[in-house]
Order: structure tokens, then sequence, then C-alpha cells
């Protein structure tokens, strides 16, 4: 896409190739930084961004590729040989102990004389070092966890730092930083990269990536799917490659029939929010229509469907359904009104791996009908092989535990779930996450199918095309805000993106 | 003040404030000799619960503690009446302490189950031998024990400090420098304060593990041979529930459950509160000893409660 950095790259990441069970988490990526730079690496959950850096500070073993440092070939296999080669990390959790001091934090691990014995002034000299590299002055001897989180960030980052330091990665470093914070870090980055340490940021704030990045590499399921510097890649352009994914013909071809929503309300939120969460919004969805959620990562797609779900608690606003306004969401009540919600992470909130297809479908419906009155056996077994038959789910029978399905077919099964309760309005995040494309095909027409059997939906997804296809209607969401709706006859890709770029719509 | 000492002081004043009230209350209470015999009758329990600060600081449990006291008074007992000497005995129980402690540190850390469970096993099995072992209670007779008994240091007034209470000090010596200028100390604070972040810092979690479990069985043998030259005698359910007696005295020291932040010492000042609660009902004489366990469940109480209140307004255990 541009001329390269003159000179020699710090790191060359040639041809990496990593396959998880199931997956291609990576394939063929390259990737060089140069020394003295800020390389700003982006890409939504699950593109790839987490495993590259795991394969370069050697937490995870590469399937395929090299690795050259300074031009020459390395073999990492441990983030302890990284860190032998100059290769650092701080990851986005602060991954130290706040009840311990700063001066153990420092240096845990790292001293210790004769027979295991510390000698503190020793250890309390090699702290105080750390932090005058980064020109930070605090009381060592007080615990890391009565500093701010910014300070603690700080703090990993100088652990992490030291003379040999040729590459550091900061992996969503401002995640919890508010903005002078944020400034500050970057001043302390700034520094870094003068001494001609080559620097990889990992974020998804797209200003930020701006402000300090000289050059932006962005990953898409698994491949880079661009790269350059900074000052040539305009938002529209980053935000296109961040979300766009070429669907197939067939896929579009559900958008012509868009309808423009005469169905019922079944459900209104007015001026809903969550203080630090999600500024107040509104919307409404309606029987027989798709609502499609579009935004970046962290912009607050999840969040909108949590807080319709009750799956998160509102501060502000009302939500009403047919029945009136709701008092005290909970996921119960919201099931019991007729809802149902297939959330992002499948294996964390969504299945129980061990239970059968069978017991998970009839979960929700146990929900809805109260603990005490058990669902017949003989209903369940029903149900269930009405559900697999319907969403074509690909078992030998219903009683297969759901930890041994592909992931098409377990987000089946979360679909299924939720249908078992037939509910009217059903809110689906990201429901075509990591599975492959032949599946993503089919869930998207079952989308459309419910949405013509009179269900109001709500799709939140981080793929532009998806929510394209999927939906009649779009609302997009930026740092945590609905910026605003388009329209069922407008609803393309490049207004979406037009719409998510907002303010600084030209630049670059 | 550093703000990680204020569980400290606060136990150091609660046990002054209890001194001077029994001072205030009864003559001669407060003297050396007073403090000379609580020292000395509660030393076994201190030094059990000196390693039972190691096991919880590393967000453990041992409940086997007990049992192995009453484990090592039988053994050595038995081993007294076969003509061993009780110093040959005690060494051979120490390194028995280890060597439990320490399986039961690589069980829990390598079959990753509950720390509660797998000494809760330990507690069963070792009452159980102490079965084995004897059902009755045998005498140690050996002249040594006359000599240990006859062991004191003379404290300022009318007050010594017996044997017992020399061996818990020097243990007690020996465990500060342990937790706080060694690496294996700073490793056992890393992993009850935050176990993932330590195996990402480069602390070896199993070998930690096994070392405290191991240290803690150390100690608990220590308490037992303490206690069996103390009573000079073996008595198959001696030291019964006396495993909770020292997770009581490690939470009064200062030390939080959940690992991660306390001292060692404390764990001697809390000790120290235990005894003075039933030396001072004791001295009352008309209160009967019920009320022995009814104000140390008051006073763990409350300083339970305090130590939420510490961590929430202090953060003192902070995580963003």
């Amino acid at each position: 896409m541009s001329p390269e950095t003159p000179g020699q790259a710090r790191v060359e990441m040639r041809a990496i190739r990593k396959v998880f069970p199931g997956v291609r988490a990576l394939d063929d990526v390259d990737l060089r930084i140069f020394p003295g730079e800020v390389h700003a690496l982006l890409g939504e959950n699950g593109a790839g961004k987490s495993t590259l850096i795991k394969i370069l500070t050697g937490a995870l073993l590469r399937d395929g590729g090299e690795i050259l440092l300074d031009g020459r070939p390395v073999d990492v296999r441990s983030t302890k040989e990284a860190q032998g080669l100059g290769i650092s990390t701080v990851f986005q959790e602060v991954n130290l102990i706040p009840s311990m001091s700063v001066t153990q934090n420092l240096t845990l691990g790292k001293t210790g004389g004769r027979f295991g014995m510390i000698s503190w002034r020793r250890a309390r000299a090699e702290a105080q070092a750390k932090l005058s590299r980064l020109g930070v002055k605090i009381d060592i001897d007080q615990s890391l966890g009565s500093y701010s989180v910014a300070m603690q960030q700080l703090v990993a980052i100088a652990r992490a730092l030291d003379d040999e330091t040729r590459v550091l990665v900061l992996d969503e470093p401002t995640a919890s930083l508010d903005a002078d914070e944020t400034a500050a870090l970057f001043g302390i980055i700034r520094d870094l990269k003068a001494k001609g340490i080559a620097i990889v940021f990992i974020t998804h704030f797209l200003d930020q990536v701006y402000e300090i990045s000289d050059r932006i590499s962005v990953l898409r399921n698994g491949l880079l799917v661009g790269t350059g510097p900074t000052s040539e890649i305009s938002r529209q352009q980053l935000i296109a490659m961040m979300l766009g994914r070429e669907l197939g013909e067939v896929e579009s071809a559900y958008a012509a029939h868009r309808k423009t929503g005469e169905g019922a309300e079944v459900l209104t939120a007015r001026g809903l929010g969550r203080r630090r969460t999600l500024k107040p919004f509104d919307l409404t969805l309606r029987a027989g229509e798709a609502v499609g959620l579009a935004g970046l990562l962290g912009s607050g797609r999840t969040e909108v469907a949590k807080l319709l779900f009750g799956a998160i608690r509102s501060d502000s606003g009302v939500l009403s359904l047919e029945a009136g306004p709701v008092r005290h969401a909970s996921p119960r009540r919201s099931i019991v009104a007729g809802m149902a919600f297939c959330p992002e992470d499948r294996k964390a909130e969504g299945l129980i791996g061990e239970l059968s297809i069978r017991e998970n479908i009839v979960m929700s419906m146990q929900a809805k009908g109260g603990w005490l009155r058990k669902i017949p056996r003989a209903d369940q077994e029903r149900i269930a092989d009405e559900m697999i038959r319907a969403l074509a789910i690909a078992t030998p029978d219903a009683e297969k535990p759901v930890s041994q399905l592909s992931g098409g077919n377990q987000q089946k099964v979360v679909l299924a779930r939720a249908l078992a309760s037939r509910p009217r309005i059903m809110l689906l995040d990201e429901p075509t996450r990591g599975i492959d494309v032949g599946a993503h095909a089919e869930i998207i027409l079952l989308i459309r199918r419910l949405c013509d059997q009179g269900l109001a939906l709500l799709v939140a997804s981080s793929e532009l095309d998806e929510v394209v296809a999927a939906s009649d209607r779009v609302a997009v969401m930026r740092d945590r805000e609905m910026i605003g709706e388009i329209a069922s006859g407008a609803v393309t890709r490049d207004n979406i993106i037009r719409m998510i770029a907002g303010k600084d719509d030209g630049r670059g | 003040m550093n703000r990680k000492y204020i569980p400290l002081a606060t136990t150091i004043a609660v046990f002054l404030a209890l001194f001077l009230i029994g001072g205030a209350m009864y003559r001669n209470f407060l003297s050396t000799l007073v403090l000379g015999n609580i020292l000395a009758d509660n030393s076994f329990i201190i030094i059990a619960a000196i390693g039972a600060t190691f096991v919880i600081l590393s967000g453990g449990i041992d409940l086997s503690i007990g049992s192995m006291i009453g484990f090592v008074g039988v053994s050595m007992a038995v081993l007294d009446r076969m003509g061993w000497h009780p110093l040959a005995s005690a060494a051979l129980m120490l390194c028995f302490g280890i060597l439990f402690g320490a399986a039961q540190g690589w069980i829990i850390d390598f079959c990753a189950i509950q720390p509660f469970i797998v000494t809760l096993a330990g507690l069963f099995l070792l009452r159980g031998a102490c079965f084995m072992v004897t059902v009755d209670s045998v005498p140690i007779r050996h002249d040594f024990v006359q000599f240990y008994a006859s062991l004191k240091v003379h404290l300022p007034g009318r007050g010594v400090l017996r044997s017992s209470a020399l061996v818990m000090l020097a243990s007690l010596a020996v465990a500060v420098v342990i937790a706080h200028f060694t690496r294996f100390g700073s490793n056992v604070y890393a992993v009850g304060g935050d176990r993932e972040s330590a195996r990402l810092m480069g602390v070896d979690i199993r070998r930690t593990t096994v070392s405290v479990y191991a240290l803690g069985g150390f100690y608990s043998a220590l308490a037992g041979v303490v206690y069996a030259l103390y009573t000079s005698s073996g008595y198959p359910l001696a030291g019964s529930t006396l495993e909770l007696s020292a997770i009581a005295a490690v939470v009064l020291g200062g030390t939080l459950l959940s690992g991660g932040v306390g001292m060692v010492v404390g764990t001697l000042f809390g000790g120290m509160i235990l005894g003075l609660i039933s030396t001072l009902i004791i001295f009352n004489g008309s209160l009967n000893s019920a009320w022995i366990l009814i104000s140390s469940g008051v006073l763990l109480f409350a300083f339970i409660v305090l130590h939420r209140f510490l961590v929430s307004s202090i953060g003192l255990r902070e995580t963003q």
C-alpha cells in the first residue's frame, strides 16, 4: 500500500501461520516494525492481533513462517527467551500484584543473592532506576494497589523495560486511562521512541492511532488486510479495512427485500443509558423487522444488547415492552416477557459445553416456566428434535455434548435455545463470530426467515456486510454513544462507514 | 505510615488495650509473670499459627495442623517408650511434617484441588494415624523432659521465659526472615496476591505451593514437639480443633484470609490476644469458660469486618 520506511527493520515477521483446532488464526501474516517507530496494530476481536503478539513474545509457538530480529532469524520459544532478546510486553490487564509494594513488583523474580536472600537496599535501588527511566517519581515502598490504574500501568511498563529492550509491545495500554493519563503515557511512549525502541501499539481508539502512531497494520480474520504510514491512511479507509468482509452475492441479495418498518412496536427505549458504560439512547424494535447495530470494537454494541436484556442495569431512561414500562430489568424478567439474547461469547456466556444439545436448548424454557415446573423429558426431546431439524444442526442426536460440535453448529444451538422459548424479541450479538463462510450464509438466511415470521430482531455485529445483509434498519455506535440511525432505503456499507468516521471525514 | 502496617498496628493496639484493661481490673495482672505465662501456654498455638500464616498468605489454608500436633505427640511418646531420645524422635517428626506438608502441597497444585479439601483429608488421615499408634495417653519419661522444663530466662520483675516460649520466639525470628528477606517469601506474597500475575512475572507456582505447605507442615510438627514436651505426654486426641485456633490467631494478627496481605509478626500478637482473653476470664473466676470462646468469636468477627472495611477503603488489595 505504501513505500516502506527505509533501513533495516527491527522486527520482521514473515508469512506467520498459526492454526488452532478448527480455526486458522493467522494466515501468512507479514509484519515489519522499525526502530524508533510506533506501529499501531488494529483489528476487531478475533482478528488475530493477540495471536500475532503472543507469537512475537513467545507466549505461543508459530506453526509456520519466520521471525527476524535486526535481520537475524530468531526462535522465540518462551516469554523469558523473548525478554532475553529484548522483546518486552505489557498486557492489557496490569499483570502485577496490587497488594505488594512497588519495589517488590518491579523486582519480583529478578533479584536474589546467595541462598535466595533478598537485599532490599539493592532491590530498591534497582526499582528506583527502572522508574527513573520513565521519569516517574513515586514512593516505591507503598503498595502498588494504592496508586491509580494509570500509575500501575506505568509501573508495568517500567518492569518490562530494561537497557536491552529493543521492542516494546503495548496491548491496549490506554483502555482504562482517562485523557490526562493517556497524554502522560503518550509522552513516555514518545521518549522511548526517541531512544530508538520499536513500539507495537494495540488499541481500538482510532483517535489515539492517529495521535501517536507512525504506521498502521490491520488484521482481519487472521489475514493482514493492509499496512502503511498513518499519514496515508484515512479514517474511512481504516474503518473499511477493519470491518469489511466481502460476503457472497447470495447474502447481499437478501438486502433486496428490505422492509420499511410497519410492524407493531414491541420494544422502545427512551434515553436508556448507564454512566461510564453507555450514553443514553433511543431505540425502537418492531415486529417483523431486523435492526442492525454497527460500530467498531468497544463502541458499545454489546452493551446496548445487554442493557435491553437487563444483563446490565441501566441508570437512566425508560425501557418499554408491549406490556408497558419495565422496572428493574433482569435477564429472567426479560425472558418471561418474551425476549431472548444470544451473547457474543458462546463459551463464556451462552452455552454450557458439558451439557447435551437438548439440555442447552431447554434451559431458557425452564427459566421461563419457573424452577419448580420441570419440563417433561418427552417434551424436551420433542422440542430438541424439532429445533435440530429446523436449524439443520449437524449432529447424530440431541444427547451429544455441545462442546463436541463445530462453531457454526454451536451457534445454531444458541439460536435454538433462544427460539425454543418462543420469543417475540431476539437480541443477537455477533451471531456469526468464529464460524465458517457456509454456516455464515445459513445463519443470515435464518435471521431473515425469523423476521418474516414476525419476530423483532436486533443484530449487533462487527462485520459490516453482515449488518447490511441481515438488517432492515441500522443503528450506528461510536465511542459508547448511538450516533444515528440509517433508514431502510439508505443501508449500505459506505453510508455506515461514513457515519462511523463522522467528524473527521476526509482525514488523511 | 505505610498502609500495609495498619492491620498490624490495630492488632498490637488491641493486645495492649486488653492487657491494660486486665491491669485496671486485677492487681498483679500487668506484670512480666502474666506475660511470660501467656507466652509459654500459647507457644504451640503460635508456632502452628506461624506456619499457617505462610499458607494463608499464599492464598491457601491448612486444616491438618491439629491432627499433626496430636500425631507428633503420640509418636514421640511411643518412641520414648521404645527408648528413643526425645531430640531424635523430634527430628524424625519434623522431617515427617515437612514431607507430609509437601505432599499436601503437591496434590493441591498438581491436581488443582482446593486446599480446604486436601488438608481436610490430611486432618482425618493424621487423626486416624494417632489412634493407630496408640489409643491411650502415653507419658514421656525421658530425663530430657525435666531438663527442658527447667530451662528458663529471667525477665525483669518476677516473670520468666520458659523453653517453649524461647523455641516459639526463635521460630518466629526465622519466619520473619523467610517472609521478608528471601525470594521464597516474596513469591508466597506474590502467589497469594495474584496467582496468575505471579505466574506471568516468572514465579514458579508449583515450587512455591509445595514449599509453603512443607513449611506449614514443619511448623505444625514443631508445635507438636513443643506440645508433647510441655505436657510430657502423647494423647491421641491432643490438638483437636487447634487448627481453627491457629487460623483465628493468623486472622487476628492482621493477615487477610484471601491471601497476599499480612505479616508474620502479627500472628504472634494474634495468638497472644487469644491467650489474653482466656487469662482475663480465668482471672475473673466467676465467669465460666464458655466466655473464652464467646469473646474470641466476637473479637474475630469484629476483626474480619474491620479487614473488609480496610480493604475497601484504603485500597490494601485493590485490583483494577
